[in-house]
């Protein structure tokens, strides 16, 4: 009796002919909310994954049609609730920009101050929950603890710890409190002796490479496509921040700061010495790329956060004056994106002559980064598929508004 | 490239398929008809000196007045606009197109008006257009899988449109 040798190419075949479709979500922790995707599988292959999305609409954008431009910023809040100050920015100014208004230069720093600060907690909150994808607990306790000192901030400021409604049409709600900037500055200053500990635990974890590198490879030319934009965009080595090339209503408050923006260009990232180096296995575009262009942003924004209080402390002027509840909107329509933590965000307005917008429209940057999903675990892995979402960090009060 | 040249050439290449334009508003606007659409956008994608790589948002308006009384002072017939904010990464330049369409298809209360998809040209518009369809109800013909993205798939009615009304009951469960 003999035995023939199974050719290994012809196992290969045979796995193919039974496909199982794997639904995950929308209740599961690697889904980051709400969401669900289904997976189309064989074996250990992802031969699809389309999201299903839906599951936290509220309809934001018809409630904007039944509100004043200033009662619809605390529903901005809610959108990415992980950086509401940034969401309160692009309503504010996007209404500013239908109305043709300019605040004063105080307000403009003080705007800067806390979206920044806004950008590094959402950042950390990114690397703690992929982290905790991946399996990694402690990162997470890490990144909570610095995240809550933000959030103390935050409240000190303005009352509220994860619903702001504080930089609004017109200006910002309140000034700075007695003694916030001494905080603030003493969280400069131990947040920076932290950061070389995130990288202990994650950027240079071997575990957490092999994990991330090469996984979920986003060509630049794809990204465009699918309008992929912030940290995902330029992970796939895209120069392009909207803080610098955005328009001049929005790039106005960041005049006479110096920040770089991340991306890598010719092989290499801007201050690339004072970081832990790229591991020989990530190529641009991957997941790790996605996870390091975030750690190197928070290191960006810390140093926008401390020219935002030198100059806060500087300039004369008053804080601006919100406009009145029922200030009237002028007819036609205005759009304006910002660099929001997760990407551009966008906003349009109609107005019609009246005090309530004819029209709200939100564009959602997670939305857009999500749409690129499939396209990034197709032919990985079942286990890399929470790598992927983990890397794309999407929120979902932002993808179903 | 500022609005006035791109709508320059615009007009050169695709004549009185470009109906109006605002270079003057706060976003500088140019419409176009519905069925030339794809074509003038592979054109703005394409050509070397534009370069329209980035497709943002697709956006419905329902310009629709319920009272009477109101709807006089408008100074516009009933209709749907559609807008595309799109951008070029290349020469950070800016455009919005527009696309007047009916309210309903031939006039018909139900029918939803149609408008060529533009799903091919940038990816980004898969999702987009199936949103708008969704809440806006606007077919985009052409598109590979439009059904809806936000709402349940047994969902009645387009929620932005404004003579929508919510309806009591969904599967049995009042929601009013």
């Amino acid at each position: 009796m003999s035995f023939e040798r199974i050719d290994p190419d012809l196992v290969e075949l045979d796995v193919g002919m039974d496909e199982i479709l794997i639904n995950v979500g929308p209740q599961h922790p690697g889904t980051h909310g709400v969401l669900r995707v289904l997976l189309r599988t064989d074996g250990e292959l992802v031969l699809g994954a389309e999201p299903y999305i839906g599951y936290l609409h509220r309809c934001k954008e018809k409630i904007g049609e039944n509100l004043t431009a200033r009662q619809f910023i605390p529903y901005t809040d809610r959108l990415d609730y992980l950086a509401g100050m940034n969401m309160n920015l692009g309503w504010a100014l996007v209404v500013e920009k239908l109305l043709g208004l300019e605040v004063p230069e105080k307000a403009k720093h003080l705007r800067v101050l806390m979206c920044e600060l806004g950008r590094i907690a959402s950042h950390l909150v990114a690397a703690a929950a992929m982290g905790l994808d991946l399996g990694s607990v402690t990162p997470f306790m890490y990144c909570f603890r610095e995240r809550e000192r933000i959030v103390d901030l935050f409240e000190a400021a303005c009352g509220s710890r994860l619903t702001y409604n504080y930089i609004t049409v017109g200006g910002v709600m309140a000034d700075l409190p007695a003694g916030w900037l001494e905080r603030c500055e003493a969280f400069c200053n131990e947040f920076e002796q932290v950061i070389p500990e995130l990288h202990a635990v994650l950027t240079g974890n071997a575990i957490f490479i092999g994990r991330t590198a090469a996984i979920g490879v986003l060509s630049p030319e794809t990204a465009i496509d699918f309008g992929c934009t912030g940290p995902v965009l330029r992970a796939s080595g895209v120069d392009w921040d909207l803080r610098r090339d955005g328009e001049p209503i929005y790039t106005r408050l960041y005049d006479g700061y110096e920040f770089r923006v991340i991306a890598e260009t010719e092989g290499t990232y801007p201050g690339a010495k004072r970081h832990p180096p790229v591991p020989q296995a990530a190529v641009v575009g991957d997941s790790w790329h996605r996870f390091y262009v975030r750690m190197l942003e928070t290191v960006e924004s810390l140093g926008l956060v401390r020219q935002a209080m030198a100059r806060y402390r500087d300039s004369e002027s008053p804080c601006g004056e919100p406009v009145k509840l029922t200030q009237k909107l002028p007819k036609g329509e205005a759009y304006l994106e910002t660099e929001a933590p997760k990407g551009q965000m966008g906003f349009m307005v109609v107005g019609n002559g009246t005090a309530v917008p004819w029209r709200v429209r939100i564009r959602s940057s997670s939305f857009s980064n999500l749409s690129v999903l499939s396209e990034l675990c197709r032919g990985g892995l079942v286990a890399d598929v929470t790598a992927v979402i983990g890397s794309l960090d999407i929120v979902l009060g932002e993808v179903d508004r | 490239m500022d609005a006035q040249t791109i709508h320059g050439r615009l007009l050169e290449r695709f004549g009185e398929r470009i109906r109006a334009a605002d270079l003057e508003a706060v976003d500088p606007w140019i419409e176009v008809s519905a069925a030339s659409l794809p074509e003038v956008c592979l054109y703005l994608r394409d050509r070397l000196e534009l370069r329209f790589n980035m497709l943002h948002c697709i956006s419905g308006v329902d310009y629709f007045e319920g009272d009477p009384q109101r709807s006089a002072e408008t100074g516009w017939q009933p209709h749907m606009q559609l807008l595309y904010h799109l951008s070029s990464l290349v020469y950070r330049h800016r455009l919005v197109l527009k696309v007047r369409l009916p309210r309903w298809k031939d006039g018909v209360a139900g029918e939803l008006p149609e408008v060529p998809s533009v799903a091919h040209v940038w990816r980004t518009a898969d999702w987009h257009e199936r949103e708008v369809f969704d809440l806006s109800g606007v077919r985009f013909t052409g598109h590979p899988e439009l059904r809806r993205i936000l709402c349940p798939d047994d969902w009645e009615g387009h929620p932005l449109r404004k003579d929508y009304r919510a309806p009591d009951e969904y599967q049995g469960i009042r929601v009013r």
